[in-house]
């Protein structure tokens, strides 16, 4: 188990963003978070990844207890994360952004060893021939690759994304799937946030669902689409997750 | 890595202009050149919090005047050698940047610029009111001080060496904090603070060391030039249109690059040196400062450095 959330709850004032959430997620695993626009998903990783600290609940990380830990000690254990607004450091190179990665997260590199681990990360991602432009100059697929870059770079033992699919063409989004799936063959646990349900459906070992905060279910692609909590909330049309399952089983 | 031969030319830049005075044995261009170094160390560790960390200290100098007069006072009262009253005052400077930085690093932009200005202020009156600083008129150097360096003239040169020597020390502090990796650390903070810490940077120790740093340096500045003065008074100590003066040769020369701070201040110094004896100008050199500096921030908001990198690709490696 690498990473168990028990019962978090964070409240923004008297908006409870994230209500009595549990999960654990295990070594290695793709592991999808779906639900409606303001069902708290974006709370949760920013309390994952301690942005945010939760009013109740406990997060452990490799069996250790992290819920108040600072935020960049977080990334320094091994949890990196994109952001669904691209956060790029603009006036920097698109090399430099990696090699941020790499100085800071788990990796702990040298700014010499920094640079090498960063146009390897770079070459993974497609971005090699970005490398010497201003973070500011890229198209905004780009940005997530770079997004996800340079987290890649800090080491993780897992990465939060933070929908790296939102925004992509249909070639990109493919593209990118390959990319996470490669991520996970190199042994890093995935944990997203994902419209595009297609995508998430295809690519993930388990699921959940918020709404309104909540959990209302856990399990399977298969399990989850069925559930009719969550045709409810959010697929509406059960028909539509029919077809979800069936597109899987014919591309994968 | 990058070829990095910025450090080649400006050193001997600085080296050679250092040397006019002494080599014309003159006092005149010794006067105009201790003012050159003073501002190129004041831009550049202002640069470094400012350029660097983005962070707006708008009442940089503040701590040129604390390591003014915790220098001052130790050679006036206790007759301590300059240079090692000169780096107390830098520790002192420091040392009040750290502590303040506490509670004032917490702010960011607008909010921090203005309170910077308030700590300048607040330290002013508070030197004002203390009574062994000699309150608003000051202190003045008895010149039995100035024999220990072999009279007061001598005494000028040494300061004058001293100065020589605490520039091209801060342009070294510089640059070797802008190729390290808390370099990094500091630009991912003036880029994007969250991002930064959520990739693992301890933003609130990377920010209080890069504004204690870039305190330190003011600090021995102000001891230099106070020694030099041989009197020191609150509304010279904590001049705030030197504080404005500071941020115009960063922004003139480039803020965040390595070579554009000592261009800025020597382009500066010159402009303001110039305008100065002209009669039609001499009152308006802070007014035509204010429009060039709109001007950049409108037009060329790297300032010159950092449009010359943007036009000229390959002269990066020499325009850090």
């Amino acid at each position: 188990m690498i990473l168990k959330i028990q019962s978090i709850t964070k409240r923004f004032g008297g908006l409870v963003a994230v209500n009595k959430v549990s999960f654990e997620v295990k070594k290695q695993e793709i592991f999808g978070i779906i639900g409606p626009n303001g069902a708290g998903k974006t709370t949760l990783f920013n309390v994952i990844s301690g942005v945010y600290y939760p009013e109740e609940g406990k997060i452990f990380f490799n069996n250790k207890e992290i819920t108040k830990l600072d935020c960049y000690k977080r990334a320094r254990l091994g949890i990196a994360r994109t952001h669904q607004i691209v956060k790029p450091l603009n006036e920097l190179t698109v090399l430099e952004n990696v090699m941020v990665g790499a100085c800071f997260g788990k990796t702990n590199a040298s700014l010499k060893e920094s640079i090498l681990i960063a146009e390897k990360v770079l070459n993974g991602v497609g971005l090699t021939d970005k490398k010497d432009i201003l973070a500011a100059k890229l198209n905004v697929p780009e940005k997530k690759r770079l997004e996800l870059a340079r987290a890649l770079a800090s080491g993780p033992d897992i990465i939060l994304l933070d929908e790296v699919l939102a925004g992509l063409n249909p070639t990109e989004a493919d593209e990118m799937l390959q990319v996470i799936q490669k991520i996970r063959e190199g042994g890093i646990t995935i944990l997203m946030i994902e419209h595009l349900m297609h995508a998430i459906m295809k690519i993930s070992d388990r699921i959940i669902v918020l709404d309104y905060g909540a959990k209302i279910a856990e399990g399977t692609p298969e399990e989850v689409a069925n559930n009719p909590k969550v045709i409810e909330a959010y697929l509406g049309d059960p028909d539509l997750a029919l077809k979800f399952i069936k597109s899987k089983e014919n591309t994968l | 890595m990058k070829k990095r031969y910025t450090l080649f030319w400006l050193i001997p830049l600085i080296v050679g202009i250092s040397l006019i005075p002494v080599v014309t044995n003159s006092v005149i261009y010794r006067e105009t050149v201790f003012l050159i170094l003073m501002y190129i160390t004041l831009a550049v560790s202002l640069n470094i919090i400012l350029g660097y960390t983005g962070y707006v200290s708008f009442g940089h100098i503040v701590f040129y005047g604390i390591g003014g007069y915790t220098s001052f006072y130790l050679m006036y009262k206790w007759g301590i050698h300059l240079i090692i009253a000169m780096i107390i005052g830098g520790i002192v400077s420091a040392l009040v940047a750290l502590i303040v930085g506490e509670a004032v690093l917490k702010l960011r932009g607008a909010i921090f610029a203005i309170a910077t200005i308030g700590i300048n202020e607040a330290i002013k009156s508070l030197v004002t009111n203390l009574p062994f600083l000699g309150g608003a008129t000051g202190m003045f150097f008895n010149f039995k001080i100035y024999k220990t360096y072999g009279g007061a003239s001598k005494a000028i040169w040494f300061a004058y060496y001293l100065m020589v020597i605490v520039t091209i020390v801060t342009l070294i502090a510089s640059y070797l904090i802008k190729n390290s990796k808390f370099g990094y650390g500091l630009f991912a903070i003036r880029e994007d603070e969250d991002a930064a810490t959520v990739l693992g940077v301890n933003t609130k120790r990377f920010k209080s060391i890069a504004y204690a740093v870039s305190a330190f340096f003011p600090g021995l500045v102000g001891a230099i030039f106070f020694f030099k003065a041989g009197n020191i008074e609150p509304e010279d100590a904590f001049h705030l249109v030197k504080s404005i003066e500071m941020i115009f040769m960063v922004m003139l020369g480039g803020f965040g690059t390595l070579s554009g701070p000592p261009i800025g201040a020597l382009l500066y110094e010159r402009l303001k040196g110039v305008l100065l004896v002209n009669p039609l100008f001499k009152n308006l050199h802070m007014a035509i400062a204010g429009f060039v500096l709109l001007i950049i921030i409108l037009f060329a908001p790297g300032g010159i450095v950092g449009s010359l990198r943007n036009k000229f690709k390959k002269l990066r490696g020499l325009l850090e």
